[in-house]
């Protein structure tokens, strides 16, 4: 319903998007025992990195292939295979994940016969698997390419096997945070399922402290599970940009499979736990009827600040989506919309128009809202035109416990209520001071 | 566009001590060896043009090239200005795959002037990046023409990110300024008192804390390159008396070819540390005096400094007396690079701190023997580096907290060690005598907090784990050296 446009312009002013090779990053971080490799030249890695230690205030670990002027000419083979050598020697991980840049995506390197030969010189590197995913800066944004290698990952490591009717294949995309994933795994294991998440941000990037040093990620889902996914009986895919993943492993082993938009407000959580009892046979848990009751009342107490508020928001596509759904579920209504990528939800959105663009287009079109949502960078912006930040997505600098916040389930969508309605209702108290101010 | 020549030029840089050592074995090579695939950390040459210029702050800075280079470091520094924000947008063509193909040249001159037209910057500058280089858009063609058509100064900066190391691409951001700004006007009136501060980037506003005592002393910094520059002051820092550069090599070149082309001599210096700070303002003072043809001028100067420097210090040893009660004898281990291993060792001694052991990563052997000098004889000395070596170290020397770049923050913190972020994205200025009491203060409150017991104490259900003693044992961790860039 929604029309997209993408304004003509020659320069992007305070870019929303991100790199691919940096969603491909952030998914690969989801695995255990993964250090991502960029192959590109050094600062490729060095602003992936600064950004996901700046938002979930963790170490990362980030790999370059260092691409010097000299090596781009002549062909990043050698650099490849020093920096795999390097790392199994070294960080001794249990899995890679390579990704390309705008770099060696010009210079045109084959990867995939990279991979194959280095593989052919080098028998130690057996054992590990080395997920490629291709990932040129100047296509797509960071939620194409989370898409990309969780699609890859799928696509190279599950294998066949006998059915095991309890296992279900969770598929979270980049509009997740590992605080929404937990949340997931605690419903969903209610249910008597189990649970595989590809990739798990809810266990490695949640902010533990782990008892010793580790090169590598810590935690996160295991090479051993995730070869276990052929054998899972459904697949959630959480989020439409996960729908591809979701398809491949369809193909690949006939596990049929749905996708959750969104797992925030009243009815997406009600859609999302019907689903659960009817693939698990287990009726809702009684912990969850009772959330349910106190989402409801939540929403009583809350509706008074949503209601005929105008909202504008600077999202990624699957963010975007749940974020306008659950708005409008409260009343709120949506004044701009500015997103990073093409998606096909883009046009499914229930308002007039949305913007493939910077926040420069976002400034413009947010003049007149009640409240701006989007990452740390429309902080300015929230400054210059006096209008109120609720923060989501990535990066979020200036705000503490990115990495456990919460936005799903009936919790998270409290969590969320309670967030934002503050924000309208301090707005709304500094509003009366004003009028009043002088009496 | 650069040529090998250039960079060759820029890493033989003659006024660095790296490269005064060529003894032999002696030669230090920091500058000229290779980041190694798999082990580099740090950023590249296009991060560090970026530093060394986006301090500027009422130019345009645009960067031409894909998504990845703009879009995923834009506004994460932490230099700030007393006017001007324009530096703060985040401009870049963000390239789509047709324009790899077809080149970027156009759309760069389109981009130039669509700024030109929404923003009327005072200049835009440039900046290539590796794909660009690789595609061959002409970039120094497309400034010029589009400098012709708005009347307005664009400088283009050739420092795409493979050619080499953020060091590296501060050199090529400080010739962007030689070969394009500096020169290109003239100052309303001269004074005998003029100086530039070169390798300043006013970090979380730490020039500020310096700036009054040079006015208190009559001394004008006419240009500042870069923290808080407006263009205009770089275009006529050619008329200074003296260049000082603070605490960084990176824009030696600067200072150097000014002193070549100009005359202006320069001299190195560090605001960290009460000695540091007081021996800049007398090195400044005298340097200046010897260009004063008046003598008694040149003693009132003198005289001048050496009144500020008693009153500053006799200020600053009331303040900091309680915390240099609770700070002395601690022991910490410093990670830094260069010059700021030595400079900040010697602020940590003002403060009674005992430093225990420092890496002297991108010291110069001069670096060297001060720190040696200041460590004494227990202190060690780190050559290589990493997050395994840096909490052994920890360790080894019972330390009780390290102080290093934000980058290594969480391998300190996730190991239950206190740290202290001294490096570019921090938000405490701890220059000057200012920035001294806010140095002291972020050490006692990064060491006595009330939280190192509770995390460290294992659960009660846990008594027996011990697992802090584990911490230390992993052998099997990561060796690859981490690069911190200062």
């Amino acid at each position: 319903m929604a029309i997209v446009t993408v304004p003509e312009k020659s320069v992007a002013v305070n870019p929303l998007k991100q790199s691919q090779a940096l969603g491909a990053s952030l998914a690969f971080l989801g695995l255990k025992g993964m250090i991502p490799l960029f192959h590109g030249s050094q600062g490729c890695t060095a602003f992936a990195k600064v950004v996901l230690v700046r938002h979930f205030r963790e170490a990362i670990p980030l790999a370059t292939t260092a691409m010097t002027e000299v090596t781009t000419i002549l062909g990043g083979e050698e650099n490849v295979e020093q920096a795999l050598l390097t790392l199994v020697e070294k960080a001794k991980p249990e899995i890679i994940g390579l990704c390309t840049t705008g770099l060696t995506e010009t210079r045109g390197d084959d990867i995939e016969r990279f991979l194959k030969d280095i593989r052919d010189r080098h028998r130690e590197l057996d054992h590990i698997p080395v997920i490629f995913a291709p990932t040129p800066d100047f296509k797509g944004a960071l939620q194409d390419g989370f898409a990309t290698a969780v699609e890859s990952i799928v696509k190279e490591i599950p294998q066949a096997g006998g059915i095991r009717s309890e296992q279900v294949t969770i598929l979270a995309g980049s509009a997740f945070t590992p605080g929404d994933l937990q949340e997931i795994k605690e419903i969903v294991t209610a249910f008597g399922l189990e649970p595989i998440f590809v990739p798990d941000l809810g266990a490695s990037l949640d902010g533990h402290l782990e008892d010793n040093y580790t090169p590598v990620t810590g935690s996160g889902t295991s090479v051993k599970q995730l070869r276990q996914v052929g054998c899972s009986a459904f697949t959630i895919a959480l989020g439409e940009s996960m729908r591809g993943a979701a398809k491949i492993l369809d193909e690949r082993f006939n596990i049929p499979y749905e996708v959750f938009g969104e797992l925030t407000g009243l009815e997406a959580v009600d859609e999302f736990l019907q689903a659960l009892s009817i693939l698990s046979s287990n009726p809702v848990p009684e912990k969850y009827r009772r959330q349910r009751r106190q989402l409801q009342d939540a929403m009583l107490d809350t509706h008074f600040y949503f209601g005929a508020k105008r909202v504008s928001l600077a999202l990624e596509p699957d963010l975007l989506w749940g974020t306008v759904r659950f708005l409008q579920s409260m009343g709120t209504q949506i004044h701009a919309a500015v997103t990073t990528t093409r998606s096909p939800l883009l046009e499914k959105l229930p308002i007039k128009s949305v913007t493939i663009g910077d926040l420069e287009d976002f400034e413009e079109l947010a003049v007149g809202s009640d409240l701006l949502i989007g990452n740390s960078n429309v902080g300015a912006i929230a400054k210059r035109l006096s209008i109120p930040l609720y923060r989501l997505g990535l990066p979020i600098y200036d705000r503490l416990g990115n990495g456990l916040f919460t936005k799903v389930g009936y919790r998270g969508t409290m969590e969320l209520l309670f967030g934002i309605g503050n924000l309208f209702l301090e707005a709304e108290e500094e509003r009366v001071k004003h009028f009043f101010g002088d009496v | 566009m650069n040529t090998q020549k250039k960079v060759n030029e820029l890493l033989n840089e003659s006024g660095c001590e790296h490269n005064q050592q060529k003894k032999g074995e002696k030669k230090n090579k920091s500058c000229t060896q290779q980041a190694q695939p798999g082990a580099a950390q740090g950023g590249c040459a296009f991060d560090g043009a970026m530093i060394a210029l986006v301090p500027i702050t009422d130019a345009a800075h645009l960067v031409h090239g894909p998504i990845a280079c703009a879009g995923n470091s834009w506004g994460s520094r932490g230099s700030l200005s007393s006017g001007p924000q324009l530096y703060k947008m985040g401009f870049t063509t963000d390239m789509t795959e047709n324009d790899v193909i077809f080149g970027g040249e156009k759309k760069l001159y389109k981009a130039i002037l669509e700024i030109h037209q929404r923003y009327n910057p005072t200049a835009v500058f440039v900046y290539a990046t590796c794909v660009t280089a690789l595609i061959g858009d002409d970039i120094n063609a497309v400034c010029k023409a589009a400098a012709e058509k708005i009347g307005t100064p664009v400088v283009p900066v050739i420092a795409p990110g493979f050619i080499g190391s953020k060091n590296l691409g501060n050199r090529f951001g400080g010739e962007a300024l030689l070969d394009y700004v500096v020169g290109t006007a003239e100052p309303e009136f001269t004074t005998p008192y003029d100086i530039n501060l070169i390798g300043e980037y006013n970090i979380a506003g730490e020039m500020w804390g310096v700036l009054p005592l040079f006015e208190k002393l009559g001394i004008r910094v006419l240009s500042k390159i870069t923290g808080d520059a407006r263009y205009e002051e770089i275009r006529y820092a050619h008329r200074a008396k003296l260049n000082v550069m603070i605490c960084s090599r990176a824009l030696l070149n600067m200072a150097r070819k000014m002193e070549e082309q100009y005359g202006i001599p320069y001299i190195e210096e560090s605001f960290y540390g009460i000695d540091d700070i007081n021996r800049c303002l007398r090195n400044v003072a005298a340097k200046l005096g010897e260009s004063l043809r008046d003598s008694s001028a040149s003693r009132d100067l003198q005289e001048r400094t050496e009144k500020l420097i008693a009153e500053e210090t006799a200020a600053l040893d009331i303040a900091l007396a309680p915390y240099r009660a609770r700070l002395k004898g601690k022991r910490v281990v410093l990670y830094t690079g260069g010059v700021k291993s030595w400079s900040i060792i010697s602020a940590a001694k003002d403060l009674g701190i005992e430093v225990v052991a420092t890496s002297t990563r991108k010291s110069t052997e001069e670096d060297k023997a001060k720190i040696k000098r200041l460590l004494g004889t227990e202190g060690m000395m780190l050559e290589k580096g990493n997050a395994q070596e840096l909490l052994r170290l920890v360790k080894d020397t019972n330390a009780d907290m390290l102080i290093a770049g934000g980058r290594n923050q969480y391998t300190a913190l996730k190991a239950r060690i206190p740290f202290l972020d001294i490096n570019q994205e921090r938000h405490h200025p701890y220059a000057g005598y200012v920035g001294m009491l806010e140095m002291a203060r972020e050490l006692y409150e990064a060491l006595y907090s009330p939280i190192w017991d509770q995390i460290r104490k294992p659960a009660p259900w846990d008594e027996e784990a011990g697992t802090l003693n584990n911490f230390m044992s992993a052998d099997e961790m990561f060796s690859a050296s981490i690069e911190e860039v200062f």
